[in-house]
């Protein structure tokens, strides 16, 4: 019988402590897939966030580093710049990346730092309770905009893959979902293609996953993975930004 | 035989020039006056150097994340900033801490609060001696007094850091940073600068490795901070240090660091002159403290002066060692002010005579 499906060299064996229907699982399952296929798990280093995702070393067997809330792409740039041979990845959510950490995001982009940054935007604080994010959309109801956002008030959604996509030093920008199985496909070729492009030394590369958070959408599973792409990809349409790979594969 | 040679130097130059004797392979740093001329030193030094690096950082907070992930990768690395900066890399600086990663970073401090002055002032001391940021935690800080010593103690603080696994901290000014003195280097910058055995370079031939602080369980963090502690118990035995000038007949005895030491030593040499018995003690580690020696001369002298470019705030260090055993006085100067040999001479006199100390 050929074996079509199994645990990743790089994942381990440690139950995750996500909730059911989260986005996070799907990705870090993704990406050590990944990981393993591209053969990286010994020259790659992950920098998790604050956040839900903070405990990613528990899962990912790769060396991993804490990094304080936003300071992923300041971290990976030390990192990098001091170890130019390691692939360097940040882990970061959309209060991590596009709130406190916008200044070190924009910059580390805006250098061409050859690293990657997996942008996880569920649309809210997911860590500390469901609290407005960035990137919350306008009406969305969350602990701290509990009449939904106003825009009037609290601004609109972020669009910070958009904009860095402005950004010269940018190699490669993808928003994508984690919300059905041929969204999760194409996450998985985008990351993909985002670690190519530091392997290829062409510069700063993110993926952008839409990801569900029903605990704090107070969504069952299947109504937030809906909401992904019914409601929030309205705001934040799927698909590539900024593309510079194959213009230096061809040189 | 390499022939040692000595040059003419900024404070700041000098730093530079000593860290990358050192092995300091990467430097992190945002502009800010009065320490201006050691980031360009190293943008001028270290940016075109094979296996070295050198950002200049979107702010602070950059910077200090930007150590902490050339620390993760093992090389030696410095940041530098004055006052309104060091106060923004705190946050850095606990988690340098916190994970055990060595790292060099130097306040050439200036007046505050707030954007204060950028003239000289030595009003971050509690900031420095006291963790200087969230968390049970504490840095080794030194505080030179000349460029000679800003060289020498630069390549102590990078070694300290790799034997105890902890941010260093060095504690000028902006008179230090920014004058000009003559200097020599007495190491040479190594071929390959050595990599931290410990680093996070990815898990090859060898398990996985974490570096992180956070956890569900209380007790591992309680756990982590008793570590600290024992180690800070060790740097406490081990690595004080200080320096005395006619401390032995005195019976007055003015205790001072830094710049602030240095005008005070011309005012001694003075008070000597005029027949007054001042000694002088300067302590060159801030943290550990030579709290010990304070004790120890305490034995003879009763009258102590704690004299700083701040409102006191080693003087608060000084009482501690003391524990009541002698009287202390304090002068400061605050602001960015700086105050003459003679100013301190006339302070030093005053309570001289006062104590009925010349009877
Ligand atoms: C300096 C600082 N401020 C605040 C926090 C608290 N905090 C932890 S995670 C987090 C935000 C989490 O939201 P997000 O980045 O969107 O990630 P998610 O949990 O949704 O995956 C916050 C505010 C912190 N750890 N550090
Ligand atoms: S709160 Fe949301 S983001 Fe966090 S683990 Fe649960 S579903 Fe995932």
């Amino acid at each position: 019988m050929k074996k079509i499906y199994s645990r990743p060299k790089s994942l381990k064996k440690t139950a995750f402590h996500y909730c059911p229907g989260c986005g996070h699982s799907i990705i870090h399952r993704i990406m050590t897939e990944l990981i393993d296929e591209m053969d990286l798990q010994d020259k790659i280093i992950g920098i998790p966030p604050p956040g839900c995702s903070v405990f990613a070393y528990n899962y990912f067997d790769i060396d991993m580093a804490e990094s304080a809330h936003g300071r992923g792409a300041a971290v990976a740039t030390g990192m990098k710049r001091a170890y130019p041979e390691g692939i360097i990845f940040t882990y970061q959510g959309d209060g991590d990346l596009a709130a406190i950490g916008t200044a070190e995001t924009v910059h580390a982009a805006n250098r061409g730092e050859n690293i990657t940054v997996i942008f996880v935007n569920n649309a809210v604080y997911g860590m500390t309770g469901g609290q407005m994010a960035p990137t919350t959309l306008v009406g969305q109801k969350t602990t701290t905009t509990p009449y939904g956002r106003d825009e009037r008030m609290e601004g609109n959604a972020l669009r910070i893959s958009e904009m860095l996509a402005l950004v010269k030093g940018v190699a490669y920008i993808e928003r994508v979902a984690v919300n059905s199985p041929t969204n999760i496909r194409k996450a998985k070729k985008a990351i993909r293609k985002a670690f190519q492009a530091q392997i290829d030394g062409l510069g700063f590369s993110m993926v952008e996953v839409l990801s569900p958070c029903p605990t704090n959408w107070r969504m069952d599973e299947p109504e937030a993975w809906q909401w992904v792409s019914d409601v929030m990809a309205k705001e934040f349409p799927l698909g590539v930004l900024k593309d510079v790979t194959g213009e230096s594969h061809a040189s | 035989m390499s022939i040692v040679t000595k040059v003419l130097m900024t404070g700041n130059a000098a730093i530079g020039e000593a860290a990358i004797r050192a092995g300091c392979q990467c430097y992190f740093g945002y502009p800010i006056t009065p320490q201006n001329e050691l980031t360009e030193h190293m943008a001028a030094n270290l940016s075109r150097r094979k296996g070295c690096a050198f950002v200049q950082a979107e702010s602070e907070i950059a910077a200090i994340n930007m150590v902490y992930g050339a620390s993760l990768a093992g090389v030696r690395v410095m940041t530098s900033s004055s006052s309104p900066g060091i106060s923004l890399k705190q946050e850095g600086i606990s988690y340098l801490a916190a994970c055990e990663l060595p790292a060099v970073i130097v306040n050439m401090s200036r007046g505050g609060p707030g954007l204060g002055s950028i003239s000289a002032s030595q009003s971050d001391y509690f900031q420095a001696t006291r963790g200087g940021g969230h968390g049970d935690y504490r840095t080794p800080v030194l505080a030179p007094s000349s460029v000679q010593e800003l060289a020498d103690l630069t390549h102590r603080a990078f070694d300290l850091a790799d034997k105890y696994l902890t941010p260093v901290l060095i504690l000028g000014d902006g008179i230090l940073g920014q004058m000009m003195e003559p200097v020599e280097f007495r190491h040479e910058a190594p071929e390959v600068p050595p990599v931290r055995s410990n680093a996070l370079r990815g898990a090859k031939g060898r398990p996985s490795r974490i570096v992180k602080t956070f956890t569900s369980n209380p007790s591992t963090l309680e756990e982590l901070n008793w570590s600290l502690f024992r180690r800070y118990q060790v740097i406490k035995q081990a690595e004080v240090t200080y320096d005395t000038f006619m401390v032995d007949d005195a019976r007055l005895v003015v205790v001072a660091f830094g710049i602030a030491a240095r005008i005070a030593k011309g005012a001694v040499k003075t008070a000597r002159i005029e027949g007054l018995k001042v000694g002088l003690l300067r302590p060159v580690t801030l943290w550990p403290f030579p709290a010990a020696k304070i004790r120890k001369l305490a034995e003879d002298v009763k009258q102590f002066l704690v004299f700083e470019m701040n409102m006191g705030q080693m003087l608060e260090d000084v009482q501690l060692a003391l524990e009541g055993s002698a009287e202390v006085s304090f002068y400061g100067r605050t602001g960015g002010v700086i105050p003459t040999p003679s100013e301190v001479l006339r302070v030093i006199a005053r309570l001289y005579h006062q104590k009925g100390l010349h009877r």
